[in-house]
């Protein structure tokens, strides 16, 4: 690892590795640190290592990360596997965790493509040994081969879910049942942006195969679910949940939550983007322009960690984001740098049209933003909802002073799995917009490091 | 006349005032700004100190112990009240000291203490092996500490959570997400004008930190205060090993440790710094070796409220009756002082024979 | 538990989980093989209740085991090796050993 490069890229997901790929393309000298011991993200996780003898039932849209990898590994670029940025500042300073060592390299341009999380789905019981995320359920198919119990219930909404499912029964997974919790009332809201999805087409058709395959199993779908939780003493021994009026409750020792991802914009905030709330997509994201560049200077961000657009999409974006480096690093001039983005912003806007449909049919029920008192928002500090409306109720103004009143947010997560929920109860108690409640202010580390490696001792 | 006192800063020194006003029945409204405004009380140590405290300034170490004394009842008051545990104690505190003039310096420090609390303020110099057998797990880096056993610790976020619940409980109207424009000394009274509204009081203390040097200007106060930027770091949590609040680490009651602290000139920038967060961990690390492998949770910076000697500031406006000024940087250590003797002087009650010397007339030579 | 499916093109390494001997598939994260031997790898820090991998990919941190010594550490995020000795966490840790203690 050299002390200083033009341009460090953050991330080896879709977007990482096509900026970094069209910045070496151009001649610029690229490093590309990502946290992974193999590229490709969560999206292509070992996709040219699969452990799956035949990875063909993950779907041809994994399969076409194993080309975008391959050419990735190819390019001229200084790829640091296993390296965890812990600190980012506004001067592009990087520090890196590299081998159990701290060590630091500076940019003249970053980008950070540190692509997306699963939103929390706070219910009851969420922290219960045997709940877990269906995004964590397909990263152990993916790089581990290793599958759930048979009785596992899926429990959420959206298009993940329905691919998640998918590959568990095409993996010969037998599936309990999946509970459904997408709103009825998405739906007119979702309708009005149909015509214009129909630009990717293509993703609604691939919607549409993921539901007929899942309705020709025969698993169970419950509709139109609410009261979620979580049961069990030690463990998770059953959901129980309540489907269009009727109670159930099914024994489970493994149940798979998901509602969406969000941008992870830890790493950006730590350098000072600003970022804003999406209402559309009820997340945080950073303030950018049209070449991607946020609201500091030489820092770029591109993928699902600059507001969720999806594996394509956020390679395309990559793309931009690359072009850009190249450009204000003076290897292209302006007039080039726009002629090579036109094809690359058509095709974009043909991956974003589906966006709006997604983002209305799937977005999440309130249940799962603001959830029930005996909830634990803050898994960490063990910080119940109750406790953060308790203080809400005292006039606290945002996560920052809640934090300081509760503890939540100061576990080894850092405020990842509570922060937008934090936020959201204080909004629902005081009746305040989210976006003027705020968000955790985010400083370094970034990842829990020891002494000894801050220290260099 | 809306309220009878507004107090404009919802930190520990605003909180702890209002909080006093409110037990003797005053009308209080307390005005504090957002979530994100520059909050010294978010970066606090957590430190009950008193050793150090006035060795150039006898009134400050008379100040500081009397604090300190009255720190038991205040926390028994308050956990009564709200069921918050303040996690107090008052072990007694120590500095460590790593070289043999850092050693001749804190002596020096102490014995004039000592001499300007006439006598009151208790201490001992630890060589390195009586430190030993208070704490097995310093290194050999360290030759030495002070200690007093009139120090003590508390987690400085619950006793803002423990205030803020009283106001809520007591007759003050807690009004965050104001920002005060204007302030008018009219007869009688004073008019604060927010970013939104209008209120009027009968009497204005200004607790709002640096902030203080804009608003003091409105009232024709003086507050010399400039901020002075703060480090520091915060691990996981780990089994109990410090029985003692140091100046350089504290283990809180959950378990975590606090690494202090740093004292830069930074300006309004309350960022953290890689150089200074690696000085702080190797420090850390020094002194007890065995942290090497903890992990650091978050870093923290805050703006200290500075004077220019370091002390408080206590102020009555002598032409706009009725308006105080207040400013230091021991908001843990002086919330029970000000929630006392402090709060009834500016109610209207005589004041604290102490006070007078913490005008900042002081600093006009 | 957990199961690895029967068409896994892996060898099989073997590492210890609180001192006993288990099998995995070579180049897996150490939290796969946790959830194909046990039903909770950590008890909370707070209150002691039992915790297990729930996000697989370094945001959640509810999977932290000692590894080789090294406690903390996040097992999603951390390859399985041949003859690794992963041990629980049960509560806070106590420093003079290195390992963890119980919560009182």
């Amino acid at each position: 690892m050299k002390a200083r490069y033009s341009l460090v890229v953050v991330g080896a997901g879709p977007a990482g590795m096509a900026a970094a790929r069209c910045a070496a393309a151009h001649g610029v000298d690229v490093a590309l640190l990502d946290e992974q011991e193999r590229p490709g993200g969560q999206i292509y996780r070992s996709v040219d290592d699969s452990p799956l003898s035949d990875p063909s039932l993950l779907g041809s849209d994994y399969l076409y990360g194993r080309q975008h990898v391959a050419e990735f590994r190819n390019a001229d670029i200084d790829y640091f596997p296993g390296t965890t940025v812990w600190n980012l500042d506004r001067n592009r300073d990087v520090s890196v965790l590299v081998d159990g060592k701290s060590r630091g390299l500076g940019a003249d341009r970053i980008v950070i493509a540190t692509g997306a999380q699963e939103r929390p789905m706070p219910v009851p019981g969420w922290q219960l040994p045997g709940v877990m995320t269906a995004g964590a359920g397909q990263i152990l198919l993916k790089s581990a081969a290793i599958v759930p119990p048979d009785d596992v219930v899926l429990a959420g909404s959206g298009p993940l879910l329905l691919l998640m499912a998918s590959q568990y029964l095409k993996a010969g997974v037998g599936i309990q049942a999946i509970l459904d919790t997408t709103p009825r009332s998405n739906r007119p809201g979702a309708v009005r942006h149909l015509i214009g999805a129909l630009e990717s087409a293509s993703y609604l058709a691939k919607g549409m195969g993921l539901i007929a395959s899942i309705r020709q199993s025969r698993v169970p779908v419950y509709k139109e679910v609410t009261a979620l939780n979580a049961h069990g003493d030690e463990v998770l021994e059953a959901v129980r949940f309540n489907s269009r009026g009727r109670d159930h409750e099914l024994p489970t020792g493994t149940l798979m939550l998901h509602i969406g991802v969000i941008p992870q914009v830890h790493l950006a905030m730590a350098a000072d983007c600003e970022v804003r709330w999406d209402e559309a997509q009820l997340c945080w994201r950073p303030g950018l322009d049209q070449w991607l560049c946020s609201t500091v200077p030489g820092i770029g961000i591109a993928g699902d960690g600059a507001g969720i657009v999806g594996a394509r999409a956020s390679q395309l974006q990559g793309r931009l984001a690359g072009l850009q480096c190249v450009y204000e690093l003076g290897a292209l001039t302006r007039d080039q740098r726009d002629l090579k983005a036109v094809a690359i912003r058509k095709t974009l806007d043909k991956h974003l049209a589906i966006r709006p449909f997604l983002d209305s049919m799937y977005r999440p029920s309130p249940e799962f933003l603001t959830p029930v008192d005996d909830t634990m928002v803050c898994r960490c500090e063990e910080v119940s909802a109750g406790e953060i409306r308790e203080i809400a109720r005292l006039g606290c103004q945002g996560p920052n002073q809640a934090k300081a009143f509760s503890r939540c947010g100061m576990g080894p997560c850092q405020g990842r799995q509570c922060g937008s929920t934090v936020a959201a109860l204080i909004a629902e108690v005081q009746g305040r917009k989210i976006s003027d409640v705020g968000y955790y202010r985010v400083r370094p580390p970034v990842k829990p490091i020891t002494l000894g490696q801050m220290g260099n001792s | 006349m809306d309220y009878d006192i507004a107090v404009i800063g919802g930190g520990l020194v605003g909180s702890s005032i209002a909080y006093g006003l409110s037990k003797k029945g005053h009308g209080v409204a307390l005005l504090d700004e957002g979530d994100r405004a520059f909050r010294a009380s978010r970066g606090n140590f957590g430190l009950i100190w008193v050793q150090g405290k006035g060795w150039d300034f006898p009134a400050y170490a008379k100040w500081t112990d009397e604090a300190a004394g009255l720190w038991p009842a205040f926390d028994a008051e308050l956990q009564e009240s709200t069921g918050v545990d303040l996690g107090y104690t008052r072990p007694g505190g120590m500095e460590f000291c790593f070289d043999e003039r850092g050693w001749n310096d804190l002596n020096d420090c102490m014995a004039r203490v000592r001499t300007n609390s006439d006598g009151a303020f208790e201490y001992e110099m630890l060589e390195h092996a009586e430190l030993r057998k208070r704490i097995p797990e310093v290194s050999s880096a360290v030759i030495g500490a002070s200690y007093s056993p009139r120090d003590g610790h508390v987690n400085p976020l619950y006793l803002l959570r423990a205030l803020h619940q009283r106001l809520d409980a007591g007759r003050v109207d807690y009004l965050p997400n104001r920002h005060v424009d204007s302030i008018e000394c009219l007869h009688g009274g004073f008019e604060l004008r927010t970013n939104d509204e209008r209120l009027a009081a009968g009497r204005v203390v200004l607790c709002a930190g640096i902030d203080n040097v804009r608003l003091g200007k409105l009232l024709g106060l003086n507050i010399p205060v400039r901020p002075n930027r703060g480090q520091l770091l915060i691990t996981e949590r780990v089994q109990h090993f410090l029985n003692y609040p140091t100046l350089q680490v504290r283990q809180t009651r959950e378990g975590s440790l606090q690494i202090g602290d740093s004292q830069e000139d930074a300006g309004r920038d309350d960022g953290t710094t890689t150089e200074v967060m690696n000085r702080l961990a190797s420090r850390a690390v020094s002194i007890f070796p065995m942290l090497k492998t903890v992990h650091v949770v978050r870093a923290w910076a805050a703006l200290r409220v500075m004077t220019p000697d370091g002390k408080p500031v206590y102020q009555q406006s002598s032409h706009c009756q009725g308006a105080f000024g207040i400013a230091c940087h021991s908001g843990v250590t002086l919330a029970a002082i000000h929630a006392g003797p402090v709060a009834d002087w500016v109610a209207g009650g005589n004041p604290h024979p102490l006070i007078a010397r913490f005008h900042p007339d002081r600093f006009d030579v | 538990m957990f199961r690895t499916l029967t068409t896994v093109r892996r060898n099989l390494i073997r590492f210890t989980l609180d001192g006993q001997f288990h099998q995995a598939p070579a180049g897996i994260s150490v939290a796969a093989a946790l959830l194909t031997a046990v039903r909770f790898s950590r008890r909370s820090v707070v209150s002691g209740r039992g915790r297990g991998p729930y996000c697989m990919m370094g945001t959640c941190f509810d999977c932290l085991v000692c590894i080789d010594g090294e406690p903390n550490q996040q097992a999603c995020m951390v390859t399985l090796r041949e003859g690794m000795n992963i041990e629980t966490q049960t509560g806070i840790r106590d420093l003079d050993t290195g390992t963890t203690a119980d919560m009182d």
